[in-house]
């Protein structure tokens, strides 16, 4: 990708000066996309705070009470049943003197930050499944449909029409009802994200399927054709970096719209199940509560907003990284009549 | 033209069929409708579970039984002959009149909701394109962002402890804290100095106004006993009826237009004699007088425009159409306001007017007005909440959409004729940015009927989604197939919609024949 250009090789910047020429100290460096890409996400300090911060909660969910059978360094777990101390009031009093109970305790005196933990877990797992699986499939589906056109397009296409007037909800119970039917309790939060990767994908396919009806009549895709590209080639590499820009953002917001989408089915009661927790779940089963026990409902609710939160300003941060079109447009300035409109 | 739009519609039904026969597998795996009768220790529980076996015809395996239910809903197409059988629900209701009366609930739902969030989204999308990179860009950025992260089940049930519980209660003695006319006051101030332009003397003064005058508010209401005697009386029609006026010339023609500006002022005028005369008929308002008066005023507005109009008549009878329109809801509103009294101690409601759940108060007959307020207060929540969750997108999209009209080369030409800095933005990009929203309005509206589940479930509305969750809890077939063929068949129609609109709007977009 990147390719050496005079200005890289040394010397270049000298050798070519001539008196018509002033020398420049700073001899302007090509950039590769990835570079241009990159440091424009990281000028963007939204996007970088949320970053940090996603990656922080991710740690805290996934150390904590640990993952997988590797123990957490937190004391409780999320099934243990605890004595009710105070009522089972949250015990967090500064970001360094936390408590026995940070979060309190439910009313059943499950540890409520471990609780909460676990639902943060579940919920990030099953937003990166949803984000993989349904960023692989609308890729495929959408690439092979813009690219190829005719047939498979049509045949393609119809399939997506299908899925998408399938309600989300309703596929979500089935997998539930699969659950208890044929596999145990543990791989649930899997199957959920799997199945709900499976009908998700919809909208990314008719993305990607837009962006390859345009990229596959330019001229370098003919030449790569004159050159004797395979299609496979043709699709992936010449096609696909073209289009990773809109891939990758809008998968992104995928994921962010994953999570809600998960929490919601748990609070109606068609995601993830008892006893396993997600931060739908407890606020679904707590929120009779509000009035004597508040903080049941808030700590499960800020946490999904902060990972929400994040990750939409991730992808904003993505999108206008990845957008070449975007120029600093400001009104002030354009309105003010001795400066040129067209800086 | 005519062969593109019958060949999509050949396609959708296609589709709806092929979809329909995944949507009833899945249904019947996604559980056991006999479950509840298995676990009953009723005497009779074995003719029950035989009696739900025949009714549901669970003996023929899922596959077969779709073509039992297919040829059921085939009957809906003959027209005229209502022998639509799409089934019945287990409890025996049958699913026509279910989906009809859910149907209608849920539009009462969504429509102000929807028709808010656009119209609210998109002047905000607006205005942040014309700052970017303001204060009030961020500001309004992070919100939508926040609103959009929020959890919709979440939200509500907030609104429903401070917006309902913690209203009433102040409700009940509406008597406002010094504190909380200072919060309100320097809230107000943060946003006008937010709205103020650029310069910071500006946003100073927009501050220090926007507070004074929201305590002032706060204060004289208070004083006035206004939160449980509200009404807006002549002279507040009157001042906002020129407000609105003005608001709408320099909108639509700009106050160099003195035709458009007086023809509006005339509307104020007669608004304000309307207010005198109406008032005494409106005591036996019914939805229908409201609508004929509001065409009544519509009407008279274009002629006021139309006499007076002069060189371009369109702007002025646009104008005064407008105006009308907006004194006409004013005095609705005065008039809703001045029933709030009855309304609130009526017997069935007992002061505690904003309800947290369902869609009317049971039993309360009282007259269109009474009605009206009755439905205001149970929507006012569940709308809140939907109109919170469904800004953000509008808002992001049109300020995109704007930000990238901003930059064409026909502004730039606009400008360099020498136009007015509103019309380069109200007739030559506002138009333009719209068009890309014209899709997503449309996919909205397709999307409405079946999307609102989660808010229904939470406020207790008894519309399409609460049909839904509840059909699939007890795996019950032909509600769930009833409202996917509603939902999915305004989805598929609404798709046609939004292509055609676009090629309409954008005759670049041509549709294949």
């Amino acid at each position: 990708m990147s390719a050496q250009t005079p200005a890289d090789l040394p010397g270049t910047g000298t050798a070519t000066a001539g008196p018509a020429h002033p020398v420049r100290e700073h001899e302007p460096r090509g950039l590769s996309q990835g570079q241009i890409v990159r440091r424009k996400f990281f000028d963007n300090t939204a996007a970088v705070v949320s970053l940090v911060m996603f990656a922080l909660v991710f740690l805290l969910a996934f150390t904590s009470v640990g993952f997988a059978g590797i123990p957490g360094w937190w004391k409780y777990n999320h099934t243990e049943f605890l004595p009710l101390i105070d009522g089972g009031a949250p015990t967090i009093t500064g970001p360094f003197s936390w408590g026995d109970h940070p979060f309190g305790q439910d009313s059943i005196g499950r540890d409520y930050f471990a609780m909460t933990m676990r639902g943060t877990q579940n919920s990030i797992i099953i937003m990166f499944i949803i984000g993989a699986l349904a960023g692989l499939v609308g890729v495929v589906v959408g690439a092979c449909s813009g690219y190829f056109r005719g047939w498979p397009e049509a045949v393609l296409m119809r399939f997506t029409d299908i899925i998408i007037i399938i309600p989300v909800v309703l596929a979500a119970a089935t997998l539930g009802e699969a659950v208890n039917r044929f596999v145990g309790p543990g791989a649930q939060i899997w199957l959920l994200g799997l199945f709900l990767g499976l009908v998700l994908w919809t909208g990314l396919a008719r993305l990607v399927r837009g962006e390859f009806l345009t990229l596959r009549e330019r001229e370098f895709v003919d030449a790569a054709k004159i050159a004797g590209a395979s299609n496979a080639r043709i699709i992936f590499k010449h096609i696909l970096p073209n289009a990773v820009g809109v891939i990758i953002v809008n998968t992104t917001l995928l994921m962010s719209s994953a999570i809600l989408l998960e929490t919601a089915l748990s609070y109606i009661g068609f995601g993830v199940k008892a006893p396993d927790v997600s931060l739908g779940l407890i606020i679904s089963q707590n929120q009779e509560a509000f009035q004597t026990r508040p903080w049941l409902f808030w700590f499960p609710g800020l946490f999904i907003v902060l990972i929400c939160l994040c990750i939409n300003f991730i992808g904003d941060g993505l999108r206008d990284a990845f957008d070449p079109r975007q120029k600093k447009f400001n009104a002030a300035r354009v309105k003010d009549v001795g400066e040129p409109a067209a800086a | 033209m005519v062969t593109y739009i019958v060949r999509r519609l050949v396609t959708a039904v296609l589709i709806l069929l092929g979809a329909s026969f995944v949507v009833y597998q899945l249904t019947a795996l996604s559980g056991d409708p006999l479950e509840e009768l298995r676990a009953s220790n009723a005497p009779n529980r074995d003719q029950l579970i035989q009696a739900r076996t025949e009714l549901l015809d669970l003996n023929t395996p899922a596959p077969l039984r779709y073509f039992g239910w297919l040829a059921g809903a085939a009957k809906c197409l003959i027209p005229f002959a209502a022998t639509c059988d799409l089934g019945s629900s287990i409890q025996g209701e049958a699913v026509t009149t279910a989906l009809l009366r859910a149907m209608g609930n849920t539009i009462t739902l969504v429509t102000t909701a929807t028709v808010l969030a656009i119209i609210i989204g998109i002047s905000l999308g607006i205005i942040t394109a014309l700052r970017q990179y303001s204060g009030l860009d961020y500001g309004v950025t992070f919100m939508s962002f926040l609103f959009f992260s929020l959890p919709i089940f979440w939200l509500a049930v907030l609104l429903k402890e401070f917006g309902a519980i913690g209203f009433n209660n102040f409700l009940a003695d509406p008597e406002i804290p010094a504190s909380t006319i200072l919060v309100v006051a320097l809230a107000s101030g943060f946003i006008w100095a937010l709205f103020a332009s650029r310069s910071w003397k500006r946003k100073a003064v927009a501050f220090v106004l926007g507070a004074v005058v929201a305590a002032a508010l706060l204060f004289i209401l208070e004083l006035a006993d206004w939160f449980t005697n509200p009404g807006l009386g002549p002279i507040v029609i009157l001042v906002t009826g020129v407000g609105i006026a003005f608001g709408i010339v320099l909108l639509t023609a700009g106050l160099r237009n003195r035709k458009a500006l007086s023809s509006s002022l005339i509307m104020v005028a007669l608004g304000l004699v309307a207010y005198y005369v109406v008032n005494p008929i409106l005591n036996a308002a019914t939805i229908w007088m409201v609508l004929a008066f509001a065409a009544l005023t519509v009407v008279v507005g274009l002629a006021v425009g139309y006499v007076l109009g002069g060189y371009d008549r369109g702007q002025s009878m646009r104008a005064a159409a407008l105006t009308g329109l907006l004194m006409g809801f004013l005095i609705v509103v005065d008039r809703f306001m001045v029933t709030w009294p009855s309304y609130f101690n009526n017997p069935r409601v007992r002061g505690r007017p904003i309800a947290t759940v369902g869609a009317e108060t049971p039993g309360l007959d009282g007259t269109f007005w009474v009605n009206g307020l009755d439905t205001f207060t149970h929507l006012l929540l569940p709308t809140l909440a939907l109109l919170l969750a469904s800004l953000a997108s509008y808002s992001r999209y049109s300020r995109a959409s704007m930000l990238e009209i901003m930059n064409m080369d026909y502004i730039r030409t606009a400008r360099a004729k020498g136009l007015s800095e509103r019309t380069v933005v109200v007739r030559h990009a506002f138009r333009n940015a719209l068009i890309p929203l014209a899709t997503l309005v449309a996919f909205d509206i397709g999307a409405l009927i079946g999307g609102a589940i989660i808010t229904e479930q939470v406020f207790a509305f008894a519309g399409m989604g609460q049909l839904f969750v509840q059909a699939l809890q007890r795996t019950d077939p032909d509600p769930i197939m009833g409202f996917f063929l509603v939902a999915g068949m305004l989805a598929l129609v609404f798709n046609l919609v939004a292509d055609i609109v676009y090629s309409f709007l954008d005759p670049r977009v041509r549709v294949k024949a």
